[in-house]
């Protein structure tokens, strides 16, 4: 998929700063944080544990507010401070798309119920969701898996799985928090190659928090945080 | 897609205990109920049937139902006279418990004013109406007597010449019809030895009168059958019923009755309440109170387990929130399975029910304006229930997802 040239931003983080408790008890988590990802753009975000990099991902993500700062979102603002410009809830069931460390599959749905149900919150009938979400299984290779529960599942097929719910609604950001963490080397760089793919080839932004060194040639760009401060993006 | 639906799929063993619990608990609420209108219909039952318009009892009772109640026989002879009175029969009622085939045995003894009533009026599943003054009763099944069969009460042997099905008194006895006289020959049965000791009490007695030392004939008299001693009065009855003649009024025939100082009249619907309100009022406060004690123990029940189960979903809401879920989403997820476990327990105790209220020892009726409202509450506990559960959900963040 080609994005136009002059299509807005994906996400636009402004100088996003998170501070936690207050007075003797305060901590930064994150300070002044400027990022811009583009459509099409696969970025990872590194740093040690403890920089900031979950803080700022759950700040795009519109789950936890930033304390100060500004989130635009395709030129649209959608956050001024810990202020919520828009229905928050709304907004990520429409554009956001996440994947965790775990793939935090709903347990009593199926894969192919796990990736229908995020298009069936966001009122696609049923029978379309479904059969998006088998042509999402294809695209990930795990078709053959569709009708089987989570606990069937291994390791990798169970991310793969979170992939297509990340991308069931045609999202234009898809967060992910060390989403190979669990899986091997090898497994790892699949599912790392895949959001290359999907991101190129559907247009997602896709922002991974990784550890792994050996899969960053994946990335369109790295950014790096420690202490709470962006060092390089 | 019914989300809903698949976690029940998923949880089915826990979930089918639940509403196997749940249905348990309100089969009982449910007996509870049918247990109270069965007193009521028992209670009611003879005063429905006996066909009585106005009930005559001792004066200052409250009748043979509430209380005791003793009137003299020849008031029957007394209440005919009045005008608008069709007829009047005698009514005496007691409860006797004897030894039958080696086992305790309970009736609740009916007399008919014989010849005038037979019996005819009685329901019966088997047999027929009394056809002989005495040494004949209709015995209700419950007493587990057969066509036939010869039970010894007092110094007589009776036969069972009819049966009925359901007949029983207000503390759940089976009926037994016998002829008046014979009623009070059980009733007022005494042992040969007592007898004795009474007439040498009244020879006693009489001896040390003046008129006993100088009429030995009345000495004679004395020591012979009470009967047969015009000064002693008959036995006395609990009451006389009255059947109003028709085109007469029921009021105008109590208002003269009740201008005599040695009695009380009341009307049927009033003999009902007084019935009602003395002896099944009590025991429907003690089952209303079992009932509400109950209901409140479903509630607590199902509200722990939709809780537990909502715990046990708690990272997958935070999933679903993260995803975008409305609120109606989640709501719905929780309530609809506590309307399910509340839908399915009612059905289940319905189930339940119609194969073990049949075999309890004392009448249960459920009726259907008890059912639906049982059903309303059912449906109160579990919306009730799932409170707790959606409080929980609904303060869920999806940051928990992260945790």
């Amino acid at each position: 998929m080609t994005v136009p040239a002059n299509s807005p931003a994906a996400v636009e983080a402004i100088g996003l700063t998170k501070i936690y408790g207050s007075g003797n008890t305060e901590v930064v988590a994150m300070k002044d944080v400027s990022v811009t990802l583009a459509r099409g753009e696969v970025v990872a975000l590194l740093g040690p544990s403890g920089a900031g990099k979950s803080t700022f991902l759950t700040a795009i993500g519109l789950i936890n507010p930033p304390t100060a700062g500004r989130i635009v979102m395709g030129g649209e603002p959608v956050m001024d401070g810990a202020r919520a410009l828009v229905d928050l809830r709304a907004y990520r069931r429409k554009h956001l798309g996440f994947v965790f460390q775990k793939a935090n599959l709903i347990p009593f749905l199926n894969a192919v119920e796990n990736v229908a149900v995020a298009m069936e919150i966001n009122d696609v009938a049923p029978r379309a969701a479904r059969k998006r979400a088998l042509e999402l299984l294809g695209y990930l290779g795990v078709a053959d898996r569709a009708t089987n529960l989570p606990d069937a599942l291994s390791g990798g097929q169970q991310q793969r799985v979170a992939v297509a719910r990340a991308l069931a609604n045609q999202p234009s950001l898809i967060l992910a928090d060390e989403p190979t963490a669990a899986l091997d080397s090898h497994r790892g760089r699949q599912v790392m190659e895949l959001f290359r793919k999907v991101a190129h080839e559907r247009g997602s932004a896709v922002m991974v928090v990784t550890h792994d060194q050996r899969s960053l040639d994946v990335f369109d760009r790295t950014c790096e945080m420690e202490d709470g401060l962006l060092r390089k993006g | 897609m019914n989300l809903a639906a698949k976690d029940i799929r998923h949880n089915f063993g826990r979930f089918a205990l639940t509403a196997i619990g749940i249905g348990l608990l309100l089969m009982i609420v449910m007996g509870m109920g049918g247990i109270y209108r069965g007193l009521i219909r028992e209670a009611t039952l003879l005063i429905d049937n006996i066909g009585a318009d106005l009930w005559v009892v001792q004066g200052s009772t409250r009748g043979p139902f509430a209380e005791i109640s003793r009137v003299p026989a020849s008031l029957e002879d007394r209440a005919r006279a009045v005008p608008g009175v069709a007829s009047a029969r005698r009514f005496v009622s007691h409860t006797v418990q004897r030894e039958h085939r080696g086992k305790p045995l309970r009736i609740v003894v009916q007399g008919l004013a014989w010849p005038e009533d037979r019996g005819n009026w009685i329901p019966l599943v088997a047999g027929r109406p009394l056809r002989q003054a005495h040494y004949e009763i209709i015995a209700d099944r419950s007493l587990r007597l057969e066509l036939g069969e010869k039970i010894e009460l007092g110094k007589n042997v009776y036969e069972v010449v009819g049966l009925t099905s359901g007949m029983v008194g207000s503390g759940g006895d089976g009926l037994g019809f016998f002829t008046v006289s014979d009623a009070q020959a059980i009733q007022f049965d005494v042992p040969g030895e007592a007898l004795r000791l009474e007439r040498q009490s009244r020879r006693a007695r009489v001896e040390a009168e003046y008129i006993g030392q100088v009429q030995p004939l009345l000495v004679e008299r004395a020591v012979g059958s009470a009967s047969g001693i015009p000064a002693l009065a008959p036995p006395q009855v609990s009451a006389v019923m009255l059947t109003i003649q028709p085109g007469m009024s029921a009021a105008t025939v109590a208002a003269t009755i009740s201008t005599w100082p040695d009695v009380t009249v009341y009307s049927t619907q009033q003999q009902k309440d007084l019935l009602l309100s003395g002896m099944v009022d009590k025991a429907k406060r003690q089952l209303g109170l079992f009932r509400v004690l109950l209901i409140i123990i479903s509630t607590i029940i199902m509200a722990l387990i939709i809780y537990t189960l909502t715990l046990d979903k708690i990272h997958d809401i935070a999933m679903l929130k993260l995803m975008g879920a409305r609120n109606g989403v989640i709501v719905g997820l929780i309530l609809q399975q506590a309307l399910l476990i509340g839908a399915l327990g009612y059905g289940l105790a319905y189930w339940l029910g119609t194969f073990a209220f049949p075999k309890f020892p004392r009448l249960v009726v459920i009726e259907n304006q008890d059912l639906l409202t049982l059903a309303g509450i059912v449906l109160g506990i579990s919306v009730l229930a799932s409170l707790l559960g959606i409080g929980k959900a609904m303060r869920v963040e999806p940051n928990k997802i992260l945790s």
